[in-house]
């Protein structure tokens, strides 16, 4: 009697496996890991100076500050909403922490925890608007945004330098062979494997894709989405204050005019790393992923004396492409 | 209508919901008994929705009591019905489509790993909840292959497969569903038709809400004819037509006992 509910599909073993290619080809972060693998083979094949110890090192410094906010994107799009502010946010707080170590001598760790307070008490506030008032992420955002860049310029319009080693400690390096490697790195990496963990392996992680994928169904299960919300925007404005410290490790100053395109920056690595702009699905190593391929790009480009326009250009079409890759994927599953 | 029967479930008695001046309920009674399954039916605007509402925590009565297994409960939400095992399956597919079919039967209720990494590392038991989640599925004899498939991938009967089997696993006392196939084409209703069987065949009471007359008759033991209201019968499928019940819901026939 129950015949009804069990579903066969005979297939030839040809069917399955062209099934089974391209069910490789949709697993999450395999597309993005393949586009950097052809990226890397072919800026090896065009300068020999790309493929070394010492360039991946250069890559993976470039972008720390990008490829850190874009973690706190990651929670947030996954949740089905976006984040527009994090650039000014971490500006904001990378010159809190600066001034207040260089200018009112408050010693180095707590300049930086008030300045990490600041940016999670940002993140809270976009997300008590998104899920409390139930204001679209966008328009919240772009608020934020706003704000946050006028507290900065208001308090401060010059760069702030001579800064405490504490505070530009993680712009150090050690060295792994022959290779220098900046604290930095290594903060960013960890954050992004912290990030996956609690994604994939914790009820908390489960309710950020649950709520971006169906916010009705996730309320019906008993999660209160209110104050997940707010807890995922208010972890993402925690992040933004780490990307801020590395923002200072690696300009050694405190910059106010800083992070002005880094929030589409942010949200490029995202999309480039697989994850959906509709929810629910992606995850955080494809953004690591998506940011390397940037990086990618534009440290080969230069290697090979291509014009900094072009690397733009290029970044812009990938952005098009991944997003045409997302919706085409989405469409397929409704 | 309030002699309490010895194997009363769940009980309502005398509820009272107004909207404004629209009076949904009007002393409306309720009784569920157990291991049976019992269809409310009722014309738009009869209250039936509100009755469910406020038997599943969806809404708070202004009069009347409810009785769970004999003892009076007050629910504030639908979470405190579901924590006293009354548990509800809506009619929009009410799963998360990217999440897989574990992730789902688990949603809000994941169990995490013993010792130090769950208590710590608070780490999700994904063995042991892939292990229930297939005894579940199979005790309704659902048979998907793959517990680690995103749901969006199922059809829409399978997909409330889903929905079914979490609500027959978590509740103790009560399944409600609420227009279960009303999403679903004809062959996936019979799906969940014989689901619905299933579930009483483990000895779950079910409240079933549906406008389908045919289905209503095929799965029913007792029909409550919620009008204006008020329960205004309660109805034996094989001692009725559907004729009799659609005339009862409408007004245009009386039944002398309630019972």
């Amino acid at each position: 009697m129950s015949d009804a509910l069990v579903h066969e599909r005979p297939q030839s073993g040809w069917q399955r496996s062209r099934a089974g290619v391209a069910h490789f080809l949709t697993l999450p972060g395999v597309g993005p890991l393949l586009a950097l693998l052809i990226a890397m083979l072919f800026f090896a094949t065009q300068t020999d100076k790309f493929f070394t110890g010492r360039n991946f090192s250069l890559v993976v410094q470039q972008v720390i500050v990008v490829g850190t906010l874009a973690i706190g994107q990651t929670l947030i799009i996954l949740t089905a909403g976006i984040d527009l502010s994090n650039g000014m946010v971490m500006a904001l707080g990378s010159v809190i922490m600066a001034s207040l170590a260089v200018e009112f001598g408050v010693p180095p760790v707590f300049a930086i925890l008030i300045g990490l307070a600041i940016t999670t008490a940002f993140g809270i506030l976009n997300g008590s608007l998104v899920a409390l008032v139930k204001l679209p992420p966008f328009i919240v955002t772009l608020g934020t945004l706003n704000i946050a860049y006028a507290i900065t310029r208001i308090y401060r319009t010059t760069t702030i330098s001579n800064l405490p080693t504490t505070i530009t400690f993680l712009g150090n390096t050690f060295t792994l062979g022959e290779t220098a490697i900046t604290y930095g790195s290594v903060v960013m990496l960890v954050i992004y494997l912290i990030a996956w963990f609690i994604l994939r392996e914790t009820s908390w992680g489960r309710h950020v894709y649950a709520v971006g994928d169906n916010p009705e169904a996730t309320r019906l299960a008993g999660i209160s989405t209110t104050r997940l919300l707010i807890s995922v925007y208010g972890a993402a404005g925690f992040i933004y204050g780490i990307a801020g410290l590395l923002l200072i490790a690696r300009t050694q100053v405190g910059d106010p005019q800083a992070g002005q395109t880094a929030n589409l920056d942010s949200i490029t690595a995202v999309v480039l790393g697989g994850t959906s702009l509709f929810g629910g699905r992606g995850n955080v190593l494809g953004t690591l992923i998506g940011a390397l391929i940037v990086g990618v790009f534009r440290n080969g480009l230069q290697l090979m004396g291509i014009p900094s326009m072009y690397q733009v250009l290029v970044t812009g079409i990938l952005v098009i492409l991944a997003v045409s890759v997302d919706q085409f994927s989405h469409r397929g599953q409704a | 209508m309030n002699d309490l029967q010895p194997n009363s479930v769940l009980r309502a008695s005398g509820l009272v919901k107004h909207f404004g001046h629209v009076v949904a309920l009007d002393g409306a009674d309720f009784e569920l008994l157990s291991g049976e399954i019992l269809a409310v039916i009722g014309d738009n605007g009869a209250g039936k929705s509100t009755l469910i509402k406020a038997l599943s925590g969806a809404l708070i009565p202004d009069e009347g009591e409810i009785y769970l297994n004999g003892a009076l409960v007050h629910f504030h939400n639908p979470l405190d019905a579901r924590r006293m095992g009354i548990e509800t399956v809506y009619q929009d597919l009410a799963v998360a489509p990217a999440l897989n079919i574990m992730e789902n039967i688990f949603l809000g209720r994941e169990i995490r790993r013993a010792g130090i990494l769950g208590s710590l590392l608070r780490m999700l038991d994904k063995q042991r909840m892939m292990d229930d989640t297939i005894r579940y599925m199979s005790d309704l004899k659902i048979g998907i292959q793959s517990m680690s498939q995103p749901v969006g991938t199922l059809s829409g009967g399978q997909r409330q497969g889903v929905a079914v089997a979490r609500s027959a696993a978590f509740a103790q006392n009560v399944v409600i569903m609420d227009e279960p196939t009303a999403a679903l084409g004809v062959k996936e209703s019979r799906m969940v038709v014989e689901l619905i069987r299933q579930v009483r065949t483990r000895g779950l009471p079910v409240i079933l809400i549906s406008h389908n007359m045919p289905l209503v008759f095929e799965l029913a033991d007792r029909i409550h004819i919620q009008r204006l209201g008020r329960r205004v019968a309660v109805i034996r499928p094989d001692e009725y037509s559907m004729a009799d019940a659609v005339a009862i819901m409408t007004g245009a026939k009386e039944v002398e006992s309630a019972h």
